[in-house]
């Protein structure tokens, strides 16, 4: 009942007559974009940490959401606020390291499962490109939008994402050779 | 390598991004940053959506109106940060619910005006909130109250656009020549609250 009053309330559709760059109500807002920030912190930070980081992201967009000026690009907008989380996420980690064997197997029945080996490999990236490649390759945003959610240019974002591609492709090498 | 990537690509989020988002919701409450909350009360009339700010009701939603209408107009005029929230609208459900199994006469939860402009639109409906339950006004009588006795047309455009039915009772407002009158091109549901309140007995019903 509540997705009939929310999916109503979307803009998007054809046939609307809501106006270009309308801010819909944050309710449609979070149930159109809640599986792509938690798609990219699933992949950011692992299955451990995506909970918290989608209601650090999902709580800034909303203290922000009633100066908001322009909805176009909203989809850009969350997952910049995404990857800063994810950035300060790593950044806090780095600094009180933690061996990633030793986290604690929690059980998590509800979790979306993701083979932690995937997130290991893609945790070897370094930052940027860790997010670059994400946002390229598992959200297929356009390079631009990669770019404003990284904060560089547009030919830094497809270095990065080429780059980390390039590594996570050797790491996945090198672990299948172990086996 | 395309194979880690595609594994994250079709790794299965929905039900965690529900869960993760309805966790959102509550700590936005806590939090004070939902400026209106919605939810929903399964009624007699239909299913009615309900619309709290921290100034109280706001706006009540019969199943017919546009709902995306609804919404853009609260963006516009209250704020855009709206979310369904339980403990928001519990009052407001629980009221209307008590309302429609007959065990609440007058509604406590307060309005807030901001969809009715100052001056003789919100004098009438704050008159209208005071007719009591099995009770029914006329046009005119509203309108005098209001302060203009011969303002019954005008009252009735008032009542018409009452954002907060049922609960400030634009339906206990008839016509002094006889008959229920207009209720938003739903007479039914007019008829339908007035023999709830026993205003208005199963043999009026051709009434009007």
């Amino acid at each position: 009942m509540a997705d009939r009053l929310t999916d109503v309330s979307r803009g998007d559709r054809p046939g609307r007559s809501i106006r270009v760059g309308a801010i819909p109500p944050f309710a449609s807002f979070l149930e159109e974009h809640r599986a792509d920030v938690y798609r990219f912190l699933l992949a950011a930070v692992g299955p451990h940490d995506a909970d918290d980081c989608f209601q650090e992201t999902f709580l800034s967009a909303l203290r922000a959401y009633d100066r908001l000026r322009d909805g176009r690009n909203l989809r850009g907008w969350v997952l910049t606020i995404a990857t800063r989380k994810a950035l300060d996420h790593w950044r806090a980690r780095a600094r009180r390291p933690l061996p990633v064997e030793d986290l604690p197997e929690r059980p998590a029945p509800e979790r979306a499962e993701a083979d932690p080996e995937l997130w290991r490999a893609v945790g070897t990236l370094p930052p940027m490109q860790r997010a670059a490649v994400i946002h390229r390759y598992v959200l297929d945003l356009p390079y631009a939008d990669v770019a404003g959610a990284l904060g560089c240019s547009e030919e830094a974002a497809r270095a990065s994402a080429a780059e980390g591609r390039k590594k996570l492709r050797a790491v996945v090498l090198a672990g299948e050779e172990e086996r | 390598m395309s194979d880690v990537l595609r594994s994250l690509r079709s790794a299965d989020v929905e039900a965690a991004s529900r869960r993760a988002a309805g966790d959102l919701v509550e700590r936005a409450h806590h939090r004070g940053l939902v400026d209106v909350a919605f939810g929903t009360v399964d009624s007699p009339l239909g299913s009615i959506a309900v619309f709290v700010t921290k100034g109280g009701l706001l706006r009540v939603a019969y199943p017919e109106e546009r709902m995306d209408r609804v919404f853009e107009e609260i963006v516009e005029v209250v704020s855009p940060r709206v979310l369904e929230d339980p403990k928001g609208t519990e009052r407001a459900r629980r009221e209307l619910d008590a309302y429609f199994e007959g065990r609440l006469r007058r509604f406590r939860l307060p309005i807030d005006w901001a969809f009715v402009p100052q001056g003789f639109f919100r004098r009438v409906l704050v008159e209208t909130a005071r007719i009591p339950f099995g009770a029914v006004s006329t046009y005119g009588d509203v309108a005098q109250r209001a302060g203009s006795p011969r303002a019954a047309r005008a009252a009735g455009n008032a009542l018409h656009d009452n954002p907060v039915p049922i609960v400030v009772p634009c339906h206990r407002v008839v016509p002094a020549g006889g008959g229920i009158g207009k209720y938003g091109g739903e007479e039914w549901r007019k008829a339908w609250l007035l023999r709830l309140e026993g205003a208005l007995q199963p043999a009026d019903e051709n009434m009007s």
